[in-house]
């Protein structure tokens, strides 16, 4: 089944690229050290490499955002509250115990429902409230003078920064937790061939 | 007296005007003077000073001209200029003016021989002087005639040319707002680098442009706001507060990690004051994480150990899903 339109896997490809850049650039700047001035990217390199892979990313989501709302794929990322913690716990229940004991995926992939109730609440935190917050504190901090001076006593920029790492920091286990998910399908490649080919094999997960 | 308000105040005696006629200045009798709040201080030589401020106080004087037989108005230059707010705030208020300036100014108009007296430096009164020795003074003299400014000396540089007598006010000790004590030093550095008809009266150089030069730093404006010059430009002292080596261009600090990385320099310079004073235990770097934001530089040890351990939680979750997907594989088989 075609799951999977040109644009969405572009997308999601640069995004990957953006972020495994942007993870080892902040990473590298983060732990840069007086005696050891490579960490993985030399600091001023580092600096500006995450910029530039900032500001890509930054009109990626923009693409994103604009995909989901002109094309069909925006309706798979809408959450229903009705049996909203049955089915999470549903799905929790079945990556945790069911599928060792060989039952049936309790949320198949149809052209309709491409996200099982877990895969589509992370996916919403991750790229409705992770993203923007990622991107709002990273602005900040590439153009400090807008930071609010003081925040209780500290230093809005630090505040800021804190926000900023720490979100980037959740949204990188989020994809080291998608990566993982991804060879929960029929074979452990079969996922990450689909979203090369653009097709979802409907016996995968 | 603030004993903590002397160092500086021990450096700055006088600029500009000429002395003469008079022995050691009288710094222990404004020693004496009663410590008060500067937004409240009264000097007990307000009155005396008075007499030298009614001219030297303002861009405009006046003084009878007994020839002339009337009253004449001047424009006083701008070198011999005082602003009583900026000297009431200083390190010096509590001095009279006659404290090291010649009583000979008492008389007017003054004798022309003062101009042409010698001033003193700071080591003139403070220098060897055991009650000042945590000030390291002789260390400081010994760094600026290592420094880059001291081949100027026969142009004319000396303390004055950053320290202002009149003005100076010691700053990174008892700052209550870092960003104003950058500003304030910065304005120090900038009164010549900034200003080329300053800066031509010691260097033959013909142009000087600051922003030019520094077009290599990123978020040039950031780090002018946030920083002091002398970060990059001093050598690191340990035994006084503020380096005065300052070391040739070629030299200047270009890595950023010297500053961004955990054992940034800024500890031993911007913030040695405060990291002495306060530090904080789980927190490395912790005055620069509550001062400012230095990436790299600010870590919490918190919260490295919690992203470390939600790391490994999850690679350990990982694991054992895929221990029990490679089990029930081989049980399928």
């Amino acid at each position: 089944m075609y799951l999977y339109p040109k644009w969405l896997r572009i997308w999601h490809l640069m995004n990957a690229l953006l972020f495994i850049i942007l993870i080892v650039t902040g990473l590298s700047m983060q732990y840069t050290d007086l005696d050891n001035s490579m960490y993985v990217v030399g600091f001023a390199k580092a600096v500006k490499w995450h910029n530039y892979a900032a500001f890509i990313l930054t009109a990626n989501y923009v693409v994103f955002i604009l995909g989901n709302a002109f094309t069909k794929n925006g309706i798979y990322y809408r959450i229903k509250r009705e049996n909203f913690w049955p089915d999470l716990m549903k799905q929790l229940r079945y990556y945790s115990f069911g599928m060792f004991k060989g039952e049936k995926h309790p949320f198949p992939v149809t052209e309709d429902r491409k996200f099982n109730p877990l895969q589509k609440v992370s996916y919403v935190l991750a790229m409705y409230l992770g993203m923007p917050l990622l991107i709002i504190s990273g602005f900040v901090l590439l153009f400090p003078e807008v930071a609010i001076d003081n925040v209780f006593g500290m230093s809005g920029l630090v505040l800021n920064d804190i926000l900023h790492i720490a979100t980037g920091f959740f949204l990188s286990i989020f994809m080291i937790i998608h990566i993982y998910t991804c060879t929960l399908g029929a074979k452990p490649s079969s996922l990450f061939w689909g979203m090369i080919s653009g097709y979802h094999r409907s016996e995968d997960h | 007296m603030d004993l903590r308000k002397l160092p500086v105040a021990l450096l700055i005696i006088l600029i500009c005007s000429s002395t003469a006629g008079y022995s050691k200045p009288m710094w222990l009798k404004a020693s004496r003077a009663v410590k008060q709040d500067t937004s409240t201080y009264v000097s007990p030589f307000r009155e005396e000073n008075e007499n030298c401020l009614k001219c030297h106080g303002q861009e405009k004087y006046e003084y009878t001209n007994e020839n002339l037989g009337r009253q004449v108005k001047e424009l006083m230059c701008s070198q011999r200029i005082v602003n009583r707010d900026l000297f009431y705030q200083s390190n010096h208020k509590s001095f009279s003016c006659t404290d090291c300036h010649s009583t000979q100014y008492e008389t007017f108009p003054h004798p022309g021989e003062l101009r042409m007296e010698q001033k003193y430096n700071c080591l003139d009164c403070h220098g060897g002087d055991e009650k000042f020795a945590q000030y390291h003074f002789e260390e400081i003299d010994s760094e600026y005639q290592q420094s880059t400014h001291y081949k100027l000396e026969e142009d004319g540089f000396t303390c004055w040319k950053c320290h202002n007598p009149h003005s100076y006010k010691i700053s990174i000790r008892n700052t209550e707002n870092l960003k104003e004590t950058i500003t304030y030093d910065n304005a120090i550095c900038l009164n010549c680098h900034s200003n080329f008809d300053h800066f031509k009266l010691l260097s033959d150089r013909e142009e000087i442009n600051v922003l030019s030069t520094h077009k290599w730093l990123p978020n040039q404006a950031v780090h002018f706001q946030n920083v002091r010059c002398i970060e990059c430009h001093t050598k690191i002292n340990n035994d006084i507060l503020v380096a005065h080596l300052i070391k040739p261009k070629a030299e200047a600090v270009r890595r950023c990690n010297e500053c961004h990385s955990q054992n940034s320099i800024l500890m031993a310079t911007l913030y040695k004051f405060q990291s002495k004073e306060q530090r904080r235990d789980g927190f490395f770097n912790g005055i620069i994480l509550n001062q400012s934001y230095v990436i790299g530089a600010n870590r919490n040890e918190f919260l490295n150990l919690t992203s470390f351990g939600i790391l490994l939680a999850i690679l350990a979750v990982i694991a054992v899903h895929i221990f029990f997907r490679i089990r029930k594989s081989n049980q399928t088989l």
